[in-house]
């Protein structure tokens, strides 16, 4: 496949931006629109776009750990958040917060919840690394 | 607390001996493995004086109030007893078993399973709620399977595995359903508060059939006792601790709980239990006769020691409950050595058969000896515990008021007992077949699932001693037999405070001698009878092979499995043809007949719906409706997914007009890498449409989609106007910021008010991207991708 090199400059100007923009929406979400649903979303729309630019050895070599891994991973931390809760005393899930002050951010306001958000996030990013893995290799011209 | 604690223990314990076994090998992977067990042991120690006071040891937490699912944790006498046998036989078989295997990597899983089904075993017979019961049981099943299944290699084994889970699974699932209508009537989920005041009606008395089915399945009662011989596919040390001393013991704890409040007022328990109880004692005991391969004949020997069980505590008068309790303790106690000692001589002499181990005797007495005193126990011979457990069931016999007929059944099952003890000391002895040929012992076990030809290694395996740790366990259990037996009094206040946990009536004694009674005459004519059995053993064999063109339950269990993987591929035949219109066709037909139909009565049309807020919007839907004409109308896929993709823009738009920013937010994103994927896949599609050239097939899938559409557009407009309640989303909008923390409602409602749904649905996301992807790379193997 020849490579478009318009769009590999716009991937490359783009890409970063993308990820940064997704940590965003997955921190502010709970207080703006955002979360880890659709921060997961928008990191992996910035993957495909690598994806459609350099194919599946560009993404391979963007995300070294297994998409399985992500996956599995993903669920952990979202269910070790619920569980988290029982270990302080609260329901499943019973979210927490904590506050202080940061060096140059100011208060910061945290909520257990960022974690659980966290888990979504990565499961969402893993699905569709499967996807680009499982569907997105094969027919590939190489 | 300190009941919860141990058994975390196990579960704890389960997954790091799995870890060091398959590490260090067995011997580490087993000691590992009775870590759990032996704390669990000096636990029930420790409680025991207590207990055996008439204490019961209480422990209770909340777990899901909603559904009444509560950890409620009650050892009281007859708990007490169980969790004696599973930690102190199980410590037992540890010790065993890491001089039974040798290192291979299946080691440290079987060590891990077997913590994991000790856990479940103390958990069911702990429980004191019916639905934690329940999960026990099953944990019970599914480790049983996978232990059975070991050698998943072999076919026999896995269809032996698969066939203890269907039967005991499908059981299990009887037994809930039985539990929720008990429950239901009881108006709570406590098993001790459903004993102390049993429900009674006909809903109560068809909860409680459902139960004894779970019950009777588990404890491979005839007709579902096939899959116990099945079983003893799994290595010896597993069918020694499951299939013999605990988890089918888990049937009888069940019925001896449910026997004494239901017996009275339930009309139909005692003939069907007893029934149950004397035909498996029987069946099992005939069955056992005729076996050359000495595991399979413990194990239909445990078949008929079951049945003796059920029927004896399953009668619900004090006496026999005193009685069914001495003998499940001598049970436990013989039969697990029983099985250790075939384990033993499988394992030096590489055979099982009956007929080929004459050499038994000449080779190690020692064994020879431990085998033979705990077969007499087995056969109710004195001074050992099984004679002075059958005495006690035979005095309550005698002065029971029941049927003579039951006394009968017993007497005729001891009888068969007796033979088929005489049989397995006769085959150690060599004496059982002395016509026939001696088989090499490297030869000679037939049909054995668990021989392994990597055994025969050199010849002088005859000659090499047992290690005394590997016989020692059964040894020990041996030696108990005869010290109950010898002075009762040992094992007297477990007996009595069992079964007073059971009956508050129960009273009973234990004895070596009676004097000369009506029970020791039942005792000589069962010895008689039994020897005259063996005496005429060609002839019990000839007689049973004639016989045997009876109706099997195997082949039952095997035709229906059979009709039933049939019946589903013809359904799945015509269920999913792989036509995407089809299912398409059928998914929508449904969606639109039965709500249609449903509401068409029963609609209220709003009074007033706006058409709409600002005329942004009717640009926008105009714009919507035209991409998805251009839907329908395209000739090529591509066209067609972009318009899709379209639609899902324009409905984005939307959304952000009605300030919805987190929803268009996603909306947007998610048709995104929806339009991606359809790509990837189109790599594979033809380039246009083929469209149907049967013009009745177009215009009734026009007809259908129209008849779609109308009908969301109405169920829209009128599900505004039959709100009853107000809505919850006021109360989100109120505490999102209090109590989840957040000023953005929709996420707080994700991550917090309704967490849990949303962690169920990243686990079914992460489902079918496993799923999804294990098709496609299988597809692509198959080379049709």
């Amino acid at each position: 496949m020849m490579r478009s090199t318009i769009l590999s400059t716009a991937t490359t100007a783009v890409f970063h931006t993308a990820v940064l923009f997704s940590l965003y929406l997955l921190f502010a979400g709970h207080n703006q629109p955002g979360g880890g649903f659709a921060g997961g979303l928008v990191a992996a729309a910035a993957l495909v776009v690598r994806y459609v630019d350099g194919g599946s050895e560009t993404v391979r070599s963007l995300v070294r750990i297994h998409p399985m891994t992500l996956l599995g991973s993903g669920l952990v931390l979202a269910n070790v958040t619920g569980i988290g809760a029982w270990l302080f005393g609260g329901a499943f899930l019973e979210s927490a917060k904590w506050q202080w002050d940061a060096p140059i951010l100011g208060v910061v306001k945290t909520t257990s919840a960022l974690f659980f958000d966290a888990g979504v996030y990565l499961v969402v990013v893993a699905l569709v690394l499967m996807v680009l893995r499982t569907l997105g290799e094969e027919g590939e011209p190489s | 607390m300190t009941a919860g604690w141990v058994l975390a223990a196990f579960f704890v314990a389960a997954p790091s001996t799995a870890w060091l076994g398959g590490r260090f090998g067995p011997r580490a992977a087993f000691s590992a493995a009775a870590v759990p067990m032996t704390v669990a042991l000096l636990w029930a120690l420790r409680a025991a004086p207590e207990v055996l006071g008439g204490d019961p040891h209480r422990m209770s937490w909340d777990w899901v109030p909603a559904i009444g699912l509560q950890v409620d944790l009650l050892l009281d006498g007859f708990a007490l007893l169980f969790v004696l046998l599973i930690t102190g036989i199980g410590a037992l078989i540890c010790l065993y078993a890491a001089w039974y295997f040798d290192p291979d990597e299946h080691v440290g899983l079987l060590a891990g399973l077997l913590v994991a089904f000790a856990g479940a075993m103390v958990g069911v017979v702990l429980s004191d709620n019916l639905l934690l019961v329940y999960v026990f049981w099953e944990i019970t099943s599914i480790t049983s399977y996978l232990l059975i299944g070991t050698k998943d290699r072999l076919a026999a084994s896995r269809d032996a595995a698969l066939q203890a889970l269907l039967v005991t699974g499908a059981g299990g699932l009887a037994m809930l359903g039985g539990f929720v209508l008990l429950a239901q009537q009881a108006g709570s989920t406590s098993l001790s508060g459903l004993l102390a005041d049993p429900p009674s009606g006909l809903a109560a008395e068809v909860g409680l059939g459902l139960v004894l089915v779970g019950a009777l399945s588990k404890s491979a009662q005839v007709p579902l006792h096939f899959w116990l011989p099945g079983a003893m596919a799994a290595p010896t040390p597993i069918s020694a601790y499951l299939h013999s001393a605990t988890m089918v013991k888990a049937g009888v704890y069940l019925i001896a709980r449910f026997a004494p409040p239901f017996a009275e007022q339930v009309a139909w328990w005692r003939p069907v239990v007893i029934g149950f109880g004397l035909t498996t004692m029987v069946v099992g005991g005939w069955r056992a006769l005729r076996q050359h391969d000495a595991k399979l004949l413990l194990a239909f020997g445990t078949v008929s020691q079951l049945g003796l069980m059920v029927a004896l505590l399953g009668v619900g008068v004090p006496a026999l409950t005193f009685a069914g309790i001495a003998v499940l303790l001598a049970h436990a106690l013989y039969k697990a050595a029983l099985f250790m000692v075939v384990g033993v001589v499988d394992h030096q002499a590489h055979t099982r058969d009956l007929r080929a181990l004459g050499m038994v005797v000449r080779r190690w007495p020692f064994v020879a000896a431990v085998s033979v005193v705990a077969a007499l126990s087995m056969a109710g011979l004195g001074p050992l515990f099984g004679f002075v457990a059958k005495e006690a069931a035979f005095e309550a016999l005698l002065h029971g008021r029941l049927s003579p007929a039951v006394t009968a059944g017993v007497l005729i099952g001891s009888l068969l007992s007796v033979a088929f003890s005489a049989r397995l000391v006769w085959g150690f002895w060599g004496r059982l077949d002395p016509a026939a040929p001696p088989l090499h012992p490297r030869h000679g076990s037939l049909a054995d699932p668990e021989h392994d030809p990597a055994h025969d290694d050199a010849d002088d395996t005859l000659h090499r001693s047992t290690p005394v740790p590997f016989i020692a366990p059964a040894a020990l259990l041996a030696t108990l037999s005869l010290l109950a037996g010898l002075w009762p009094g040992l094992v007297l206040p477990l007996v009595e405070e069992s079964a007073l946990a059971l009956d508050p009536r129960a009273d009973g004694g234990l004895y070596l001698w009676h004097g000369f009674t009506g029970a020791l005459l039942l005792s000589v004519i069962a010895i008689v009878g039994g020897a005259v059995l063996l005496g005429f053993r060609v002839g019990v064999e000839r007689l049973q092979r004639t016989l045997s063109v009876w109706p099997s339950a195997v082949g039952a269990y095997r035709s229906v499995l059979r009709w039933t993987l049939l019946v589903a591929g013809r359904v799945t035949a015509v269920a999913q043809n792989g036509s995407l219109p089809t299912y398409l066709t059928v998914v929508l037909t449904t969606a639109l007949v039965v709500p249609a139909v449903a509401l068409a009565g029963a609609v209220t049309w709003p009074d007033a719906a706006v058409g709409f807020e600002s005329p942004l919007q009717l640009v926008v839907v105009v714009i919507t409706a035209a991409i998805a004409l251009g839907v329908t109308v395209a000739r090529r896929r591509f066209a067609a997914i972009v318009c899709l993709g379209g639609v899902g823009f324009s409905v984005a738009l939307l959304f952000v007009l009605h300030g919805a920013p987190d929803l268009a937010l996603t909306q947007l994103l998610l048709e995104t890498l929806t339009l991606i994927v359809f790509v990837l896949v189109l790599r594979r599609l033809p380039d246009r449409f083929t469209l149907t050239s049967w013009p009745a097939a177009r215009s009734a899938r026009l007809l259908l989609a129209v008849g779609v559409g109308v009908f969301i557009t109405a169920f829209a407009l009128t599900a505004a106007a039959q709100r009853t309640e107000p809505p919850v989303s006021d109360g989100h909008v109120a505490r999102a910021l209090s109590e989840g923390g957040g000023a953005n409602v929709v996420n707080v409602i994700l991550v917090d008010f309704r967490g849990f749904d949303t962690l169920g649905e990243i686990t079914v996301l992460a489902t079918a991207a496993v799923g999804i992807a294990g098709l496609v790379q299988a597809g692509r193997r198959r080379g049709t991708p």
